[in-house]
């Protein structure tokens, strides 16, 4: 496959940045989309120019750090991945493909494709856990009867990965879906009770601090989020948040 | 409680209460538009209960009031406050890949809903508000002095919708607030935390609501339009 890659080109924080285009060929359908721009970096510093820097790790789906926009899309267009999934194949041959970082005022430009995402460790610091001891005297998690449904969406909240395709695919960016998952995954146990009050307020004031935008419920993050988080949390932390609110 | 409306959520809440409230007042005030056209006696006595009776005049006239210019305003302040949150936009953005456009343009869809209610606003309430508050004729009649010369709702009504201009420019507004209440319906249910079993189920009103009561409103103007 011969791609045309149009990229964020971004050298710091500082910079402007703009979009260069990158011809690229002989392009494997089989290759992940990371692979590709790892051919594309080798080519890059065999030329003597500065490779393209974009944030990857475990590149089995599970580390959320690729914050990619690929083609007008958190993580391209296949749905429930991200980047490290996304394959080749999903193009054509002769494609142009737009790459940019996430955009939002909450995740600065740090260089190229990577952005800051550490406004969402604020968000999980102000209140994403439980105090528990664990020296020595740990319980075994099902000594405390938990119902099957509560305990299956605990857990399918609890698998956000923190990536971010929520905030960048939000025309607010809004974080909503993400701290919704935190909230959720307390709330729905008993464990996350004695905390429920504080942990909802202060994640949700932390989220605003941070300058994330508001929620308008078009549903986007659902959509593209690639763990499948379901906008249920959002109306259970607006719940929880009304709830924690009154009670003061 | 204290400043509940200097979060996010807090103002989201605040946003669909009036959309909740203003929806129900959609539903009475089409309940007794569409009167007019099956029984224009019954849609005069109507008219002049809710024109006349002071809980509608004095309570709920104000609250509606507040209810409009807080739904309008709140809905630039979040604008406003989602503009911030994304200085720089994307090249390429696939918003529809992903999203509805009623969901995202609810903004345009609102400005036209709003100029609409200016000129809705001109077109009746003022010069009600100018006969009953200035002019002090609370009679509801066509006469204030001949008892028999009967209500002039009505007659007021279809001779505004005789003007080719005004209908396609209701026809126009109702088709954009259908579009807002496509989106705004079911939004205002999930702000307020209301996301369960029901959801399916009030997914399907909500079309039926946000395509229905636009569309019955719309038959009223052409109606009138067309038979007088």
């Amino acid at each position: 496959m011969n791609l045309t890659l149009k990229i964020w080109r971004q050298k710091s924080a500082k910079d402007k940045g703009k979009i260069i285009d990158y011809a690229i060929g002989d392009v494997s359908p089989d290759m992940s989309f990371l692979e590709m721009l790892d051919v594309l970096n080798q080519d890059l510093i065999e030329k003597g120019e500065e490779p393209v820097a974009f944030d990857h790790d475990c590149r089995e789906g599970i580390c959320g750090s690729c914050s990619m926009f690929v083609n007008g899309q958190a993580h391209g267009p296949d749905s429930m991945v991200t980047v490290c999934q996304l394959h080749m194949r999903s193009f054509n041959d002769g494609d142009t493909i737009y790459i940019e970082p996430w955009r939002a005022t909450a995740f600065p430009v740090i260089k190229d494709l990577i952005v800051d995402r550490s406004a969402f460790d604020r968000i999980q610091q102000a209140g994403g856990f439980i105090s528990v001891n664990t020296s020595g005297n740990t319980q075994d998690a099902n000594s405390i009867p938990i119902e099957k449904e509560n305990a299956d969406n605990a857990f399918d909240a609890a698998t956000c990965i923190g990536c971010g395709a929520c905030v960048a695919s939000c025309k607010n960016s809004s974080a909503m879906l993400f701290v919704s998952a935190k909230v959720s995954q307390f709330a729905l146990l008993p464990q996350g009770q004695v905390e429920a009050t504080d942990r909802v307020m202060n994640m949700v004031k932390q989220m605003d601090d941070e300058g994330f935008g508001n929620c308008t419920n078009t549903g986007a993050c659902e959509v593209e989020c690639p763990k499948g988080i379901s906008l249920e949390n959002i109306a259970r932390m607006n719940r929880e948040y009304l709830s924690a609110s009154f009670k003061g | 409680m204290s400043g509940i409306l200097n979060s996010s959520i807090g103002r989201k809440f605040a946003m669909a209460l009036s959309a909740l409230f203003l929806m129900v007042f959609l539903l009475q005030h089409f309940a007794i538009n569409i009167l007019s056209v099956f029984s224009p006696d019954t849609f005069n006595d109507a008219s002049h209960f809710m024109g006349t009776f002071w809980a509608v005049q004095y309570l709920l006239q104000p609250v509606l009031i507040f209810g409009v210019i807080f739904h309008f305003l709140m809905g630039f302040v979040l604008e406003l406050k989602n503009n911030k949150a994304r200085r720089v936009s994307y090249a390429k953005s696939n918003g529809g890949a992903n999203s509805s456009w009623m969901s995202r343009n609810m903004l345009l869809t609102g400005l036209v809903v709003l100029a609409f209610m200016v000129l809705h606003f001109i077109d009746f309430w003022i010069p009600e508000i100018n006969i009953k508050y200035i002019q002090g004729d609370m009679s509801g009649l066509m006469d204030p002095n001949v008892a028999e010369s009967g209500f002039r709702y009505y007659e007021e009504l279809v001779h505004k919708f005789q003007n080719p201009l005004r209908v396609g420019a209701y026809v126009l507004s109702f088709v954009l607030l259908s579009l807002h209440l496509l989106h705004g319906f079911n939004s205002a249910f999930q702000s307020v935390g209301a996301n369960n079993k029901y959801t399916k189920g009030l997914k399907g009103f909500s079309k039926v609501y946000a395509i229905g009561i636009p569309l019955g409103f719309v038959f009223i103007a052409l109606f009138h339009h067309f038979n007088h």
